[in-house]
């Protein structure tokens, strides 16, 4: 017996909607069993991240739940609310840990990880992502190069504002000759995320006592598309 | 039997090799070679996804109306992949955070629906899913070799990040050529890409014209051995 055009019609929706919800259903259970270890190892990418630009004895709290949440600053470039992680030891603040995003880098933005000790000096600087040319402009990720080290121990008392500049502009931060615009994109931002901790500090330093937050934020780290 | 399966892997490591000869999944091929590790990491992940396509869509290719056979095929491989995706971001956290943005692409690459339309929805489960894997190893030689070739020239080493897939232990294997090498930066953009596919392609062709060469002389030997 031949199918009616409705008979036919009835059976192809019927099919596809099957086949959407067993690839729905197999979605939800793959899901559920791996929410838990996925967690887990966001929570560890990060604090391995952490723990490159602050050593694990600087503080004794649990550094992803001690967070401060941050309104959009031009001083961080930040256009969204950004989390500022709080370190602290023996209940003292220690450290904070700031988000900063360079908006002048040769392509696109360049988001930085920035932990700032309680006396306003730099711990470390790390590059979260860019898209700067590989080969040239990529040598403020540490995995191309130790650039970014040049930040550590660097604070607005040690290096007045005028210092924070890169050599040909007259500061004191090197440089690769063939790519100025990136380093000083970035020293700009650092400068600038020191500049918001300073004005910042009491709101940091206070506000940490009565946090709440436990979820852990989530901004994974991001390898921007070549 | 056995003789199909010959085929099918002749046909996707060589005859039919979706890198070099079909020239299907161009955006992945072009954008993740920038060194050996990323292209043959993402190919085998091609390779896995397309094996797993090809394998689910055989058996129940008799219950899909043609009609609806490409949503289908597409909503199977975008489950299989996110499957994938979380799989691996749970239990090769590494790996993922190397990969992360590519696997979604997978979805997108050609070579997968390609193969589930034009084989699995014909041929068994067994056949499909070894010409999934052919395929999708085809694919990842080509990007290994090219991720290798675009390495060497652009940055003077090869396998570097084989740390971040194997854990710090791996770093060892990293070969440096040439430590005051200051790099050909062509190679790593994507200019490098296309020059090095291409070569490539112009390489594979060689050598078929060469086997077709040789093969003619051989015929015509024989053929003018019969006559005399």
């Amino acid at each position: 017996m031949a199918e009616t055009p409705i008979q036919h019609t009835l059976k192809t929706t019927l099919t596809m909607m099957i086949f959407a919800l067993l690839g729905t259903a197999l979605l939800a259970y793959f899901f559920e069993i791996t929410r838990v270890p996925i967690e887990a190892s966001e929570k560890e990418a990060r604090l391995a991240l952490f723990k490159q630009i602050l050593p694990e004895s600087a503080y004794d709290n649990a550094l992803l739940t001690d967070v401060v949440e941050l309104p959009p600053s031009a001083l961080l470039g930040s256009q969204h609310p950004t989390i500022a992680n709080i370190a602290k030891l023996n209940h003292q603040v220690a450290g904070v840990i700031l988000e900063a995003v360079a908006h002048d880098g040769y392509s696109g933005d360049i988001k930085l990880l920035i932990a700032i000790r309680a006396d306003g000096s730099i711990s470390g600087v790390r590059v979260l992502a860019h898209k700067e040319t590989p080969g040239l402009g990529d040598y403020i990720d540490i995995t191309h190069g130790k650039w970014i080290q040049l930040f550590n121990d660097e604070s607005l008392s040690k290096s007045p504002p005028q210092f924070w500049q890169v050599k040909k502009d007259g500061g004191k931060f090197d440089y690769m000759v063939g790519a100025t615009i990136t380093p000083r994109a970035v020293v700009k931002a650092v400068l600038k995320a020191l500049q918001f901790f300073e004005q910042n500090k009491k709101m940091l330093f206070a506000e940490v006592k009565n946090t709440t937050i436990t979820s852990v934020p989530s901004m994974p780290i991001q390898r921007e598309k070549p | 039997m056995t003789n199909q399966y010959k085929e099918i892997t002749l046909n996707g490591l060589w005859k039919q090799n979706s890198g070099v000869v079909q020239l299907l999944g161009m955006c992945p091929t072009l954008a993740v070679t920038t060194s050996a590790v990323n292209g043959l990491s993402l190919g085998l992940a091609t390779a896995i996804v397309m094996a797993l396509s090809n394998g689910s869509v055989s058996p129940v290719r008799q219950f899909v109306p043609s009609e609806i056979r490409v949503p289908v095929f597409i909503l199977v491989i975008a489950t299989l992949v996110t499957v994938i995706d979380m799989a691996l971001n749970a239990f090769a956290h590494p790996l993922h955070k190397v990969l992360g943005i590519f696997i979604p692409l997978i979805v997108v690459n050609c070579i997968v629906l390609a193969r589930v339309e034009s084989f699995a929805a014909k041929n068994d489960a067994v056949p499909s899913l070894l010409d999934g894997f052919m395929m999708g190893t085809g694919l990842a030689l080509v990007l290994g070799v090219l991720g290798g070739l675009r390495e060497l020239v652009g940055k003077g080493t090869l396998f570097s990040g084989l740390d971040l897939v194997f854990g710090p232990a791996a770093k060892q294997f990293v070969l440096t050529v040439n430590t005051d090498y200051h790099g050909f930066l062509l190679a790593v953009l994507p200019p490098g890409a296309f020059l090095g596919l291409g070569s490539l392609i112009a390489l594979r062709n060689w050598i078929e014209i060469r086997k077709a060469a040789k093969a003619n002389t051989t015929s015509d030997m024989a053929k003018s051995a019969l006559i005399h």
